[in-house]
């Protein structure tokens, strides 16, 4: 891409998400009676106290690992949507070891994380060894395969880690050692944000830097292309999607040992859908998916503040991502002005 | 030049940039008079393709405008255009292979009888417009059964039933035999008589001679006027269309042939169709020889490629590579043995397009230990230097390495899966089709690197539907038809055109013991 065709597709994201937030301001004020009020909640509730924007942080923690997960999984052209089920299912993997083990503090935590990440990675490897083996697409395996991840998980919550004295059906309390430390006083930003930001420099190095990368990224364009040149694809595929899977499950591990005392998912969480979100908006390039994870998470802190104290409901969230997943994927909005501009360059 | 009065089809300061920025029309003027052949020439990237479509509505220019018999009109789409009487035959024809011939003939314009497509009808539109014109095709079979030559004349007759008067041919002639395209030129010439305008698409100027009335010369997507053929020698025109004088003669010694590099011994590859697309062929390329396989496309040379790279799978009979069997090597495996291959088709196996020059230059070499440090990670500087000196070497017209492949042109394109591809030391090459579709100073260049290969000590295999190509490149030449060898030529440069056309048609065949001398140890 020229310097211009880059800043034009930044300038193109951004439009979206203009258009996006001018829809969700529309829809306030059709919607709200209190149309002010909720606009100024949802725009810059998050930044009216220390306390809400370390919800944006804490919420773009997750974001950030499904984020890169999906980024490394479709930069292989895979279109691997499992990475909700891995997120999930490692969450359940670090629980068992946070409740049953007994570990030196550091050490707790590590194991539990890289078991989670370790689930993840299988569970998104299936899909893909499905598509090398049999050619089964790997987008409706995985979608399957989120509610067996969904179902099973509750199973073994149910079975085997369900605290019988606690009102709901949730796990045992973690053992201490195995929680992470929290960062910021009076919020509850954990030290997941800082494996995060260490997961955003590997990811890119890795695709970017590295051999293994430039296969996945050499399938991601043109798989032909790559077999013809002697990489080994069906390889290559393979670690994509068990590379994702890993980070997922780490994402998981991390969010219950960060954020909570116990195992209280009773339903899909939907890191793994917004996830997939994150990485359209940056294109599937790790470095961008800070950007994009802050974005949509101040979006939904903003849109949950506002539909505390407002008649707004936060589901409305839900509308603007779709908005903006349309845009973003219409390859035909504002082709036009592209055009023109690649017409003007070409000319001068 | 010539001035045209009666100009029954105008277009007029057309330009048209394509969205990777590369301008192929510039402000370029054409017009056609009723009843004439008209030539359009220009070499490999001129722009002709492009024009041609936007008078067929496939392509909308950025500027310009288009006057039928004085009118303006504009030409949204292919319908519109066979509205206003234009057909077009493309340069990669546009049928459905399983289909029949009287199928495709009439696919869009069907007879019906109910819901159902009335097939004796077809047939007999089929037949009668197959006397009417002359052009012989049988209705009833299979379009995928029929040789090259017979499916253009189904895309003609195609066009002519839509009631095409301005008929656009796109380089008909380059997939023809000598025998196919005199055949042609009889065909085109009674179209003429009868009243239908004809558009020629050619960068063969003997052809432009010995058909058309007027020429309009194209170079770098501008028009360099318009002649009566009568007063333009080849000379004339080959200067205006190249921008200088151009001999496209491969200068090189005779060559030394040594020890085989590969060998093929009773190959049999069967395709999806089941059949033998390859049927019992041996033969052997040596150290220092460029044996050229020459045929009309589709009998066998793709099949024999994607076996002997490992791309595709072969049922019957041993390859070896440098003395090493390759039925069990991946192809890697294979490339590794010392193998370079320039695919048929660059964009969809030669290059990924989004990619940048360096990347799609390293491909094959990017886990080397010369491209990567000693940690895990790869050495990007010596990327960019290999990437550049490469870019340099074989005069790869970029901005920079980064540039994605997608926004270079054809001729540089192709340069880049050849730079790759001569820079690893090539014990075999297997050049499938190396100068298709690309400018005269890129075909010049990676022929001269053929010949400078061969003489390094590389074998060469050379698969070109171009004759002149396979002629003047290879050595020697072996001719395919019908998946098998019909000729060995030990010495390329003592066979006739019409000889070989004769062999690639099937008509001739040479002994058993006169092909088998291809094999060499
Ligand atoms: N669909 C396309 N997208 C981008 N570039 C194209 C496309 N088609 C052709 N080009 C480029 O436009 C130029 C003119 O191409 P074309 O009209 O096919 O030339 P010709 O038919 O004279 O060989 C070439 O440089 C070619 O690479
Ligand atoms: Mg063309």
């Amino acid at each position: 891409m020229t310097k211009s065709q880059r800043m034009f597709e930044v300038y193109r994201t951004g439009l979206v998400i203009l258009i996006a937030l001018l829809l969700a301001l529309v829809i306030i004020l059709l919607v709200s009676d209190v149309p002010g009020e909720a606009m100024k909640l949802f725009l810059i509730g998050p930044l009216d106290s220390l306390r809400h924007f370390g919800n944006v942080l804490e919420m773009m923690i997750p974001l950030l690992f499904t984020g890169l997960a999906i980024s490394v999984m479709f930069s292989a052209s895979q279109f691997n949507l499992g990475a909700e089920g891995a997120f999930f299912f490692g969450a359940i993997g670090a629980a068992f070891i946070a409740v049953n083990w007994h570990l030196p503090p550091v050490i707790h935590p590590t194991i539990a994380i890289l078991w989670g990440g370790l689930i993840g990675s299988i569970f998104c490897g299936i899909p893909g060894f499905l598509k090398i083996k049999w050619g089964s697409s790997e987008l409706v395996s995985s979608l399957m395969f989120n509610y067996i991840a969904y179902f099973f998980g509750l199973y073994l919550i149910n079975y085997f880690l369900r605290d019988v004295n606690a009102g709901a059906m949730v796990s045992y309390p973690f053992a201490q050692s195995a929680k992470l430390i929290r960062l910021i006083p009076k919020t509850k930003v954990h030290f997941g944000i800082i494996i995060a930001a260490l997961m955003v420099v590997f990811t890119a190095v890795f695709l970017y830097r590295t051999r293994w990368g430039y296969r996945i990224l050499v399938i991601g364009k043109n798989i032909r292309f790559a077999r013809y040149s002697g990489i080994n694809t069906d390889r290559a595929i393979i670690l994509s999607q068990v590379l994702g899977g890993f980070i997922a499950g780490v994402g998981g591990s991390i969010e219950v040992l960060g954020m909570y005392r116990r195992f209280t998912w009773q339903l899909l969480p939907g890191y793994g859908w917004t996830g997939i979100i994150v990485a359209i908006l940056a294109r599937n390039n790790p470095i961008y998916v800070p950007v994009a994870a802050f974005f949509l998470a101040y979006m939904r802190i903003g849109a949950d503040i506002m539909s505390r104290s407002t008649d707004m409901p936060n589901e409305f969230v839900a509308i603007i991502q779709g908005i903006i997943i349309i845009l973003i994927a219409a390859s035909s909005f504002l082709a036009k002005q592209r055009h023109k501009m690649v017409v003007k360059e070409a000319m001068s | 030049m010539s001035e045209e009065a009666d100009a029954i089809l105008k277009m007029e300061n057309i330009t048209k940039v394509y969205p990777n920025g590369i301008i192929a029309n510039k402000g370029v003027n054409f017009s056609v008079t009723a009843g004439e052949i008209h030539g359009l020439v220009g070499e490999n990237g001129a722009g002709k393709t492009t024009l041609m479509q936007i008078l067929f509505g496939l392509n909308h220019p950025e500027k310009g405008k288009i006057l039928l018999e004085g009118r303006e009109i504009t030409i949204g789409n292919p319908n519109a255009a066979i509205a206003y009487g234009i057909g077009m035959v493309h340069q990669h024809f546009m049928l459905v292979p399983s289909l029949s011939v009287a199928e495709n003939l009439v696919m869009g314009v069907e007879p019906r009888k109910g819901l159902k497509l009335d097939t004796a009808e077809a047939i007999r539109i089929t037949e009668e417009l197959s006397e009417k014109y002359n052009l012989n095709v049988d209705a009833r079979s299979a379009v995928r059964d029929l040789p090259v030559g017979t499916k253009q004349k189904v895309e003609i007759l195609k066009a002519l039933h839509r009631g095409a008067r301005i008929l656009i041919l796109d380089e008909p002639t380059a997939v023809l035999t000598p025998q196919e395209t005199d055949e042609l030129f009889d065909e085109l010439k009674l179209l003429k008589d009868q009243g239908n305008t004809i558009i020629f698409i050619s960068h063969k100027l003997n052809e432009i001679k010995a058909l058309c009335d007027r020429v309009t010369i194209m170079r770098s997507g501008k028009s360099q006027g318009v002649f009566d053929v009568a007063d333009v020698s080849e000379q004339d025109i080959s200067r205006l269309m190249v921008g200088r004088d151009v001999i496209l003669q491969v200068e090189k010694e005779p060559a030394v042939p040594k020890e085989a590099v590969l060998q093929v011994k009773d190959l049999t590859i069967v395709n999806r169709f089941r059949k033998h697309a390859v049927d019992d062929i041996s033969f052997s390329v040596r150290k220092g020889e460029i044996l050229g396989i020459a045929g009309v496309e589709g009998n066998g040379q793709r099949e024999l490629v994607e076996a002997l790279t490992g791309l595709g799978k072969y049922a019957a009979g041993d390859i070896s590579i440098t003395g090493k069997d390759i039925k069990k090597l991946s192809i890697r495996g294979i490339r590794d043995l010392g193998t370079s291959h320039i695919p048929e088709d660059r964009m969809t196996y030669g290059c990924a397009a989004d990619l940048s020059i360096e990347m799609n230059l390293i491909s094959y070499k990017h886990d080397h230990p010369d491209l990567n440090r000693k940690s895990f990670l790869m050495d990007m500087n010596a990327i960019r230097d290999v990437s550049r000196e490469l870019v340099e070497e074989y005069r790869i017209l970029c901005s920079t390495p980064q540039q994605e492949v997608r926004r270079l042109s054809g001729g540089n394109i192709q340069k880049v899966v050849v730079a790759r591809e001569f820079s690893s030391d090539p014990k075999l090459i297997i050049a499938d089709q190396p100068t298709r579709g690309i400018d005269v100073g890129a075909t010049e260049f990676i022929r001269k690197r053929l010949v400078e290969l061969r003489d390094e000590g590389s074998a060469v295999l050379l698969i070109s539907a171009d004759l002149n190509e396979v002629m003047e490149l290879s050595d020697s030449l072996i001719v395919m038809y019908g998946g098998k060898i019909t000729a060995y030529i030990e010495d390329a440069s003592s066979i006739s055109e019409e000889k070989l056309g004769l062999y690639m048609l099937g008509l001739e065949s040479q002994s058993e013991d006169e092909i088998g001398r291809v094999c060499h140890d």
